[in-house]
């Protein structure tokens, strides 16, 4: 057990990815289910980390640093829609915004 | 134990507990601060895999860029304060709960199972000491994956005119 291996790493990747699936299934406030979509992100990105040193493969260390810059993307075009919707709703609570359920 | 598994095992803790008080606390800037706490972690882990170029570009885009646009959101919504409606009704808390064991389990049990990295391909002509060097990285980066990082440059800029014309008050 002293010794840290690939096991442990994507054991801890797994527990954060779900910590991040937790949160975007109990909270309501628009800006906390980014904020574990961000969780999740970076589990993703320790799992890629992870299996590029235990494979020798560049290739998923490239990876993680695109996941980087669609990550920060991401955000920032969330953040502008959370910013319209609060200015057309006064609300972040990702109940109010209904229209287009099916 | 080694010093690495030390760092590992302070390090998860500590990522662990951040993120779990990212979904739990009910102020949304002590979010955004205990998110940055587990970036910060997940920076160090990346050191503890020989990866110092990632753990420096984590800090950086994640914990400078990215959080201080989370935090600017949360601060010019004027979302400061616990929201009455942020509470899931319990049945769908539990039911999140039960699922997210069931999950991690899952998943743990294929990561802790033993897995053995396949045999070594040609493309790890790399010695693992200098795999996550910056040399390494921008070699990749510049040859084999050229057409890719060209493309992150467009996604970056339309994503920023996007964001432009999406918080732009109507006239």
């Amino acid at each position: 057990m002293s010794e840290i291996g690939v096991g442990h790493y994507l054991t801890l990747s797994a527990v954060l990815f779900t910590i991040g699936v937790i949160g975007v299934l109990t909270r309501k406030n628009a800006i906390i289910v980014f904020m574990s979509i961000e969780i999740m992100l970076n589990a993703a990105n320790l799992a890629f980390v992870t299996f590029a040193r235990a494979t020798g493969d560049l290739g998923g260390m490239v990876m993680v640093l695109f996941v980087i810059a669609v990550a920060a993307a991401e955000a920032a075009v969330g953040l502008a829609i959370i910013v319209a919707m609060f200015r057309h709703r006064e609300t972040v609570n990702v109940d109010v915004f209904t229209t287009m359920r099916g | 134990m080694s010093g690495l598994a030390v760092a590992f095992w302070i390090l998860a803790a500590v990522a662990v507990l951040a993120s779990l008080l990212v979904i739990t606390s009910r102020n949304p800037v002590a979010s955004v601060l205990y998110l940055v706490v587990s970036f910060f972690c997940l920076a160090g882990l990346f050191v503890t895999l020989n990866s110092h170029f990632l753990a420096a570009i984590q800090v950086i885009v994640y914990a400078g860029a990215i959080m201080v646009l989370f935090l600017f959101v949360v601060m010019l919504l004027n979302l400061g304060t616990p929201q009455w409606f942020d509470v899931a009704a319990t049945p769908l808390k539990a039911a999140a709960l039960l699922l997210g064991v069931a999950f991690v389990g899952a998943l743990a049990a294929t990561g802790l199972g033993g897995f053995e990295p396949a045999a070594r391909g040609p493309a790890s002509a790399i010695s693992p000491d200098v795999l996550g060097s910056t040399e390494a990285m921008a070699t990749a980066l510049y040859s084999t994956y050229y057409l890719p990082f060209l493309v992150t440059a467009l996604l970056l800029l339309v994503a920023m005119v996007g964001a432009v014309v999406l918080a732009r008050r109507e006239r």
